[in-house]
């Protein structure tokens, strides 16, 4: 079991209570779909994905974001069982959407990089290897039922 | 020359008549790839090196415009994060008195740092070339594994992130991080 310090929890929980998920989600896919090209093979019915502009533009792609950042607080509100919260979703990921795991960590770079200019100087080197920890925690559990 | 291949998977059964219809796209390609000695062209260099473009070019040079009268900060921040956030990074400088977030040797350090990747900027048309010594430097004497190089430069995005909110979107990010992976090849090209 992941073994959470009161700095890291407190700081996961204060990132997310401040965060606009509407506006960070269609962010961070908006971006990972412009960053890492490749990433685009998943949304092929998402219509115009042709260049940045028309990416972050697209409702749909913005309607995806928020459904992945409203994902993600399942994870904030059950820290010490991040594995068995994200089972399903796995399964999910892995049987029926069939998105390369690797994936995840790209999104959760973007994720990173969006927060980050959010927060600006609030983002601190301390608060951000509490960030990544949960990351890191979140697109392992997402991958774990893989086979 | 320009290759587009629109691929859709929707359904595993239509995976097979994709590869049939790929593999004419890959003869195609083939014929294309830098050949090794042995008169083969690897998929491996094509498919990892994502070359600069003159548009990638163009951009790098405009962002790193805005940004490089903050280089030190940028410098400082992004390898004292480095050290916080990826502390098996610490193990190269042991020989430091102070490893915290901006202290003295981590300024002087970061300032360095962005020295190099000025240069990588002024030399973009072939970073190989420009960063010779320094390429030689780091395999010979440094060592660093490069590993790190990624984990640096993305503790530079984070902090471009930080200070650029506005000017570091999209189309910046992956100049930047095409960029700085070019610059980690060419550091990490004298290593075997």
């Amino acid at each position: 079991m992941v073994q959470w310090t009161d700095f890291e929890r407190a700081t996961i929980q204060s990132v997310f209570e401040k965060m606009d998920y509407d506006d960070v989600g269609p962010a961070a896919l908006s971006r990972c779909l412009v960053v890492y090209p490749w990433t685009q093979r998943y949304f092929g019915n998402f219509g115009n994905l042709y260049n940045a502009a028309a990416i972050q533009g697209n409702p749909m792609v913005a309607a995806h974001g928020k459904t992945v950042l409203h994902g993600l607080d399942r994870a904030v509100k059950n820290m010490d069982d991040i594995k068995a919260t994200y089972a399903e979703l796995s399964v999910l990921h892995s049987e029926k959407l069939r998105v390369d795991p690797d994936n995840f960590r790209l999104l959760a770079d973007c994720l990173t990089i969006v927060v980050a200019a959010r927060m600006g100087a609030a983002f601190t080197a301390d608060v951000q290897r509490a960030f990544q920890k949960f990351l890191a925690v979140v697109v392992s559990s997402l991958g774990k039922q893989y086979h | 020359m320009l290759l587009a291949v629109e691929v859709s998977f929707t359904e595993a059964n239509e995976s097979f008549t994709l590869c049939l219809r790929l593999s004419s796209v890959f003869k195609r390609i083939g014929t294309l790839l830098p050949k090794d000695s042995d008169g083969w062209g690897h998929a491996s260099s094509l498919t990892t090196t994502m070359s600069l473009t003159a548009k990638d070019k163009k951009m790098v040079k405009a962002f790193w415009a805005k940004v490089a009268g903050k280089a030190e900060d940028i410098g400082c921040d992004a390898l004292s994060r480095t050290l916080v956030v990826y502390p098996q990074t610490k193990t190269y400088f042991s020989h430091w008195k102070d490893l915290s977030p901006g202290s003295a040797p981590v300024r002087k350090h970061g300032g360095t740092i962005m020295g190099g990747i000025s240069l990588a900027v002024a030399s973009i048309d072939d970073i190989s070339a420009g960063l010779l010594a320094l390429s030689e430097l780091h395999a010979f004497k440094l060592r660093v594994d490069p590993a790190n190089f990624k984990i640096l430069s993305h503790n530079i995005l984070v902090v471009l992130a930080i200070l650029f909110p506005n000017d570091f979107n999209p189309e910046a990010h992956v100049a930047m991080d095409k960029f700085l992976a070019a610059v980690g090849r060419a550091l990490s090209e004298k290593y075997r």
